[in-house]
């Protein structure tokens, strides 16, 4: 073994000046040359969600957890603060990374629970008032983009959408709620449907609560031709009508009391069908909400044309508002019109989360200003250029020229450490988080621990007797599996500290890990290689007063094999340690 | 330095040495009251335990510190007649900032009192940092911290188990471990530093960085202990206490590189920021692993000789090491001590059963510590001369 790495110590280097080669090869693709930094150095708002089940004792499973964190993201992007990092961690927590400025309506928005319904439509109306009067419709398809919150970057999709059995071959008898809209423009409109709400065809529960026999009251008619499209989001009670606007803020609905809740959907997917050449989106519904569905689509189908809509509505915003033609058994349904892909998929995921039996608590916010962040991230270079300093300091002080040794290792684990940490942002969007420096700066002292313990095994080898060039090799031998038991016990307390702890915890764990790693990997390819070199040098292998190997230095008398001639025995004072033999 | 290292040099060869497993009473001892001061501490004081374990909202904001910072800070946040406020907590932080802390608040009352806030110390609302803490979330993260340390006890002890092939030097490590963390912990809760999950973080680093110098002692140790049955020259305790004494200057130049770095987070985190999480890690880790050295030194490895002293093989040795250095000290004239008196009778017949592993002689070949020496070089080898034959010229 010792023959092997002794013959061929430039491979071991050559390996690591390609690894090195190929990292560094990479962040120049990338072209991304400093590493993502946490929100706690640049400043934003960090908020850990915790996600509690509202069936089955409250514990999420990935799944739900994976389709919340979309949620969330849903409704970060919805806020438009643009940018967001959401991430989920330790089986129920959901971690939100806002740069940039406080974020309060976000922190209120993002913490809700996803509140899906279905509601039929009795009115829709324009949602910001019009500089004329109210009733004034503005039948065009998007409203004058001046007036509203946010320009809408597309075309509403709801405003021409279909749901239909999913037997039905793709229909195109799709119809514009605004277009229907336009011919009621007194709020008066759903006063006479109702009665024929109750249809021949199903059994008709005479039941007045019963969301289906709806309608709505003077009260409610007025308030939702006050209502404007600007203020927040309302709260969305199910057994009340809700006057809701949709994503664009273009447009206000009057919204019957909920017919159908989210959890009756048992999974939502978009796709194009078979044959077909626009996407659809597909909807299951669980066994009762099936029922409730075809009952509902009975009632629906029997309003008039125009009036046939019923609205897709999350947390308190219309997403979707499809009309419906007929009855819809089976459980099944699709949602089609002119979706385009992302459309069809939001539409999709909207479904699904409304789906979810999942609420969240807020566990944790933490803003930090950009001048705090600025602080955070200067302090933890000026701490590790210090440790670091104090570290090739104390080396050259005790081992002299093996300093040198020292100090390149370092370079070479910095290195290594750098273009990873940058890397790893780009692959897996690590972020680089002030509890992540300072298990990097911790990491020096257990890299450059691996160096002293070779470095004293060295030095106990010499005074056993050995030559400088073998003991080299044997306390290398020896070494070697110390640092790598050492090591280990560290990257075992890494993994389990990522694996299972939460929180900042995770930022220092995934370094410290990482750099152990790292630590490992340079021993092995870097200092031993450059130590077998040395030692072949002049400078070390003779023990040159400077180099750290000089025999005051080690405490014996000469070095063995040198000064004399050979064939003189050792000093009888290199007496062997029990049990000191290979 | 070089006195260091000749120094190192003469407990390498064993020519100056401090008994630590000799004296491991003494240091038990020491060890003993340690912990049940920090147990004191722990369960009288208790842990000052931050804002993140008892749910609250933190403010900090720049500002230049007069001595009516505070006062004006308190009314300032009063005035704002958020629910629930209590007595807000007001501290500076060197001369140029502040730290607010309040019960927990609405979301809404949150951006009212940054905002006064932001106004009384004359900056943008957006220059004030806040963290806001649910009630539950400490004892979350508190949960998960302990579950990890049991977890990792657990590992840490079959780990421990299958390197050295020997339960005794789990049960050490790990009872050196605990040390480590309560005498830790005691700190903390004896004078008062404020627990944070920052501190978590650094008191479950201490458990990876305590055992790296004890696996560091005990790897010397089994080097030392191997085939030490088959001579009977040293006690199991003789060999570890030279394993002790050859890394402990591997020890202290591990743990001085160790806390350099951890030393620099500490003053700049202090000085720089005052408080906050690089402070609250490097603290702990700054107490953990000098705690953790002085246990892996003094402790671990007393332990590990008191258990393997147990063991029938190595009570045998113990007598026989006994009576030969009686027999020994008995032809030098010295008085005999009491203890090798003891194991005395029974140290001349005692048949070596286990050779050396290592250089387990082949047939027929004499077992070298079988062989009669005489006593007066005091059992070292002697260089020989060879035969003129095989000398040459």
């Amino acid at each position: 073994m010792a023959t092997t790495t002794t013959s061929r110590p430039g491979r071991l280097l050559i390996v690591l000046g390609v690894i090195l080669l190929l990292l560094f090869g990479l962040v120049a693709l990338t072209q991304s040359w400093v590493p993502k930094l946490g929100l706690d150095l640049k400043g934003g708002t960090t908020i850990t969600l915790t996600a509690k089940s509202l069936s089955g004792g409250g514990t999420v499973t990935a799944d739900q957890l994976d389709e919340a964190k979309n949620i969330i993201s849903q409704r970060v992007n919805g806020a438009g603060v643009g940018e967001a990092d959401i991430t989920t961690s330790g089986g129920n927590h959901i971690n939100v990374a806002v740069p940039g400025a406080s974020q309060d309506s976000l922190i209120k928005q993002v913490g809700q629970t996803a509140l899906l319904y279905f509601r039929i439509v009795y009115d829709a109306q324009a949602g910001t008032p019009a500089p004329a009067t109210t009733p004034s419709p503005t039948p065009s398809t998007t409203p004058k983009p001046s007036t509203t919150p946010k320009p809408s970057t597309s075309t509403t999709p709801k405003a021409s959408t279909t749901i239909q059995p999913s037997s039905t071959p793709n229909g195109r008898a799709w119809s514009s709620v605004l277009a229907a809209a336009t011919p009621t423009p007194t709020p008066t409109p759903t006063a006479k449907p109702s009665t024929p709400a109750t249809p021949p065809a199903s059994t008709p529960p005479a039941n007045p609560a019963d969301p289906l026999n709806y309608t709505p009251d003077a009260a409610t008619q007025a308030a939702f031709a006050a209502y404007t499209c600007d203020k927040p989001a309302p709260t969305d009670d199910p057994a009340k009508p809700l006057i809701s606007c949709d994503r664009e803020k273009a447009t206000k609905y009057l919204l019957g009391p909920a017919i159908l809740k989210g959890t009756d959907l048992s999974d939502a997917s978009a796709g194009i069908p078979q044959g077909g050449f626009q996407w659809q989106v597909n909807l299951k519904f669980t066994g009762e909400g099936g029922d409730k569905f075809l009952k509902a689509t009975t009632a629906i189908a029997q309003r008039p044309q125009g009036q046939n809509l019923f609205a897709i509505v999350l947390d308190g915003e219309t997403i979707s508002t499809p009309s419906v033609s007929g009855p819809i058994p089976g459980g099944q349904a699709q949602i089609t019109g002119t979706f385009t892909e992302t459309e069809a998929r939001d539409l999709a995921n909207v479904l699904k989360y409304g789906a979810l039996p999942v609420s969240f608590d807020i566990s944790s916010v933490e803003t930090i200003s950009p001048q705090l962040g600025g602080d955070q991230l200067s302090a933890g270079i000026m701490a590790g250029l210090i440790g670091l300093g104090l570290v090739v300091i104390f080396s050259f002080l005790y081992y002299r020229g093996l300093g040198f040794v020292v100090v390149l290792s370092l370079i070479a684990a910095a290195a290594l450490t750098y273009t990873s940490v940058v890397l790893l942002g780009e692959a897996i969007g690590f972020t680089l988080t002030l509890s992540g420096i300072a298990g990097l700066i911790v990491a020096i002292g257990i890299t450059a621990d691996s160096f002293v313990i070779y470095f004293e095994r060295l030095r106990d080898e010499v005074r056993e007797g050995r030559s400088l060039r073998s003991s080299v090799e044997t306390g290398w031998a020896r070494a070697k599996h110390t640092i790598i038991a050492a090591d280990s016990i560290s990257l075992l307390a890494a993994i389990v500290l990522y694996i299972l702890a939460i929180g900042s915890v995770k930022g220092f764990a995934f370094t410290l890990g990482l750099t152990t790693l790292i630590d490992l990997l340079v021993v092995f390819v870097f200092t031993k290689p450059i130590m077998t070199l040395l030692a072949r040098t002049d400078f070390f292998g003779h023990g040159h007063k400077l180099s750290g190997l000089d025999p005051e230095h080690l405490g014996v008398e000469r070095l063995p094999g040198q000064g004399k001639p050979s064939g003189q025995p050792a000093k009888p004072s290199t007496r062997k340690p029990v049990g000191g033999e290979v | 330095m070089s006195k260091l290292g000749s120094i190192g040099a003469k407990l390498h060869r064993g020519e100056v040495s401090y008994d630590f497993i000799g004296k491991r009473k003494l240091w038990f001892a020491v060890s003993l009251v340690l912990v049940a001061i920090s147990l004191v501490g722990l369960f009288a004081r208790g842990l000052a335990l931050g804002i993140e374990f008892k749910g609250g909202v933190e403010y900090q904001a720049n500002v230049r510190v007069t001595s009516s910072t505070v006062d004006d800070f308190t009314n300032v946040v009063k005035a704002t007649n958020a629910k629930d406020l209590g007595d807000p907590i007001v501290t500076t932080v060197g001369s140029d900032q502040v730290r607010i802390q309040t019960r927990p608040l609405d979301q809404d009352d949150i951006a009212k009192v940054r905002a006064a806030i932001a106004q009384q110390a004359g900056v943008a609302a957006n220059q004030v940092s806040n963290s806001q803490i649910g009630a539950s979330w400490g004892s979350q993260i508190a949960r998960q911290a302990i579950i990890a340390l049991i977890v990792f006890v657990f590992l840490v002890f079959l780990v421990i188990w299958g390197y050295f092939r020997e339960p005794k030097a789990s049960a050490a490590a790990i009872i050196a471990l605990v040390h480590d963390v309560l005498i830790t912990v005691g700190v903390y809760a004896l004078i008062g530093f404020d627990v944070t999950p920052a501190t978590v973080i650094g008191v479950l680093t201490i458990l990876g960085y305590s055992l790296y110098d004890t696996v560091v002692v005990f790897d010397k140790v089994r080097e030392n202990t191997r085939g030490i049955t088959g001579s009977n020259r040293y006690t199991y305790s003789d060999a570890a206490n030279l394993a002790v004494n050859q890394t402990v200057v591997r020890s202290i130049n591990t743990t001085l590189i160790a806390l350099m770095p951890v030393g620099s987070i500490l003053v700049v985190g202090t000085v720089v920021l005052g408080t906050g999480p690089l402070k609250d890690l490097s603290l702990a880790l700054f107490v953990g692993i000098a705690v953790g050295a002085y246990s892996s030194v003094f402790i671990a490895p007393a332990l590990l000789a008191v258990f393997k002293e147990r063991e029938p093989g190595m009570v045998a040795l113990r007598k026989r090491v006994m009576s030969k250095r009686a027999q020994s000290a008995a032809a030098a004239g010295t008085p005999v001590p009491a203890a090798a008196a003891a194991g005395a009778g029974g140290g001349g017949t005692t048949v070596v059963t286990e050779a050396r592993k290592q250089d387990r002689p082949k047939a027929g070949t004499p077992v070298p510590s079988a062989r009669p020496r005489s006593s007066g070089a005091a059992g070292r080898p002697q260089p020989t001369r060879k035969p003129r034959s095989k000398r040459g010229k």
